[in-house]
């Protein structure tokens, strides 16, 4: 028998009208603008986009305002508006070749075409708190100077040595999969993986890559490459018969080179893992990409000996608003599921009773 | 055959449309209005579809170049409208900006009416330029930040 019970519901609307308020804070101070969310908490806002996997800054920010800054429910809210809309299609896959560069390094080649570019990034500062931040202070114009040569890609200046395993294929004819539409399964091919992962967690993929680094399933690790910036997305228009572009977006690519694998039909190739992400997010792409290296362990013939190497385990935890909801849900009424096990405990308390007293009669019975 | 085969030839009319159409999906809508009212002899717009809002499932591909793979999703707003001179127009960008696709697609419209072309090709240019000189400038900035490695040699030969 399931028994509802209702009540609650004016505590309910004020505890809403509560949030509301304490949301809004001091009155006195003048509310954020989502413009400026999009323009001073950039990267709140592309870590929300990332991990609800949906691309919009201006509904990122609503979402992260909403949330009063909490990014997994802000990310819920985003992932749950999603589900709102019609899907008008799949765009072309993005050419990260083409990529209007706005940041670019390699950990494995000094001097490479295009360069170190650096760009808006927090490396090599003190990590100090900056009190000049606490007001409004002026803010000096970027340095500006003539571009150089275009950039390549470290992946290709080792694969025209044949040093490294090619870009990732699938089995011919395969239909890139879509965590989305399709339930999970085991074992998942590696195209599903990498959506899952993209929409993933960045705390727990960062934990799995920083797991792998102390031993965990090591893989040797390199960043080969680093790049953020814009690519156009092109959608194919039926009634044009061509694609056409929809604008750009801002994503972070990471190729991590790991160490060899050969075989006695193949000579020993440097080994990749790879990492995509919506907006400008290097920590996230980089664990993506360790990840990645570390899912392939079956692939390459190791043994599964850690977490960061058990696909069913990293992908069924990776997703913060399937975590959320099932954690978070325990705080919900459990009433009557308690009342029974209530029962339950009491049942075995006395049952234990009975026994011990019965063995005690038993005792004094042989003594 | 795969999307990229069909893809229009650039000697073709429709790879002139295609350009067009990806510039005024990056217009803004104070271009887009401008540009409209600047127009003497409007037709009159009737709207054939939308505009709407949904998802486009964005793709990536795996190692950089290989198979496609599914990335997650954008907003995509699109818009068709017919002309009081029969031209259809389609209008499709990222977001969910109603307005900025209404008139995108009415400037796809105009394209095809001979009569309009030169207004949309000054509106292309006008947003090229725009485009072009805000690549020029971050790609300026990031040449900023390129870094310039010398060897210090310490101890003697």
């Amino acid at each position: 028998m399931y028994v509802a019970v209702k009540g609650g519901e004016a505590a309910i609307q004020n505890a809403h009208r509560l949030l509301a308020d304490r949301r809004r804070g001091d009155r006195s101070l003048p509310a954020i603008t989502i413009e400026q969310v999009v323009q001073q908490l950039g990267l709140a806002v592309d870590r929300v986009m990332a991990e609800a996997s949906l691309y919009d800054r201006s509904l990122a920010a609503l979402a992260v305002r909403q949330a009063r800054g909490d990014m997994i429910e802000a990310i819920f809210i985003l992932r749950a508006y999603r589900t709102t809309l019609p899907r008008f299609g799949s765009s072309e896959p993005i050419d990260t070749a083409r990529m209007k560069i706005e940041r670019r390094i390699s950990a494995t080649y000094k001097d490479l075409p295009g360069g170190q570019l650096l760009g808006p990034t927090f490396d090599y500062t003190h990590r100090l708190l900056d009190p000049s931040l606490l007001g409004d202070g002026a803010v000096a114009e970027p340095a500006r100077k003539e571009p150089g040569e275009a950039v390549m890609r470290v992946s290709d200046i080792l694969d025209s040595d044949g040093l490294i395993e090619g870009d990732g294929t699938m089995p011919e004819g395969h239909v890139p999969g879509d965590l989305t539409r399709e339930p999970m399964e085991f074992p998942m091919p590696r195209d599903l993986r990498l959506q899952a992962l993209a929409r993933g967690d960045e705390g727990f993929l960062l934990a799995l890559a920083y797991s792998t680094q102390r031993g965990y399933g090591r893989t040797h690790p390199f960043v080969g490459e680093i790049r953020i910036g814009e690519v156009e997305v092109e959608l194919d228009v039926p009634e044009l018969g061509f694609a056409v572009s929809l604008g750009v977006i801002r994503v972070t690519e990471c190729q991590m080179v790991n160490q060899f694998k050969g075989s006695a039909n193949e000579p020993p190739q440097f080994t990749r893992g790879y990492g995509l992400v919506f907006g400008q997010s290097e920590r996230k792409a980089m664990s993506m990409s360790l990840v990645d290296r570390a899912l392939r362990t079956e692939e390459f013939g190791e043994d599964i000996v850690a977490p960061a190497q058990d696909q069913e385990f990293v992908i069924s935890h990776a997703d913060n608003v399937q975590a959320t909801g099932f954690v978070e849900h325990l705080k919900l009424p459990h009433y009557v599921d308690f009342q029974a096990e209530l029962n339950l405990v009491r049942r075995m308390r006395r049952d234990y009773e009975t026994a011990r007293d019965g063995e005690g009669d038993m005792k004094e019975a042989a003594e | 055959m795969s999307a990229t085969e069909k893809r229009a030839d650039p000697s073709e009319p429709a790879a002139e449309r295609r350009d067009a159409m990806r510039l005024l999906a990056r217009a803004t809508l104070a271009e887009l209005s401008a540009a409209w009212d600047s127009i003497a002899d409007k037709p009159v717009v009737a709207p054939v579809r939308g505009p709407e809002t949904g998802l486009v499932m964005v793709r990536g591909r795996i190692g950089g170049s290989g198979d496609p793979f599914n990335l997650g999703e954008a907003t995509v707003t699109r818009a068709t409208v017919r002309l009081s001179g029969g031209e259809i127009g389609h209008g499709q960008l990222l977001g969910t900006d109603k307005e900025r696709a209404r008139y995108a697609a009415i400037f796809d419209a105009l394209f095809q009416s001979p009569a309009h072309r030169p207004a949309v090709e000054a509106l292309q240019r006008q947003i090229a330029a725009r485009l072009l000189a805000e690549e020029r400038r971050k790609a300026e900035e990031t040449a900023a930040t390129r870094v310039d490695f010398f060897t210090m040699v310490r101890g003697e030969d």
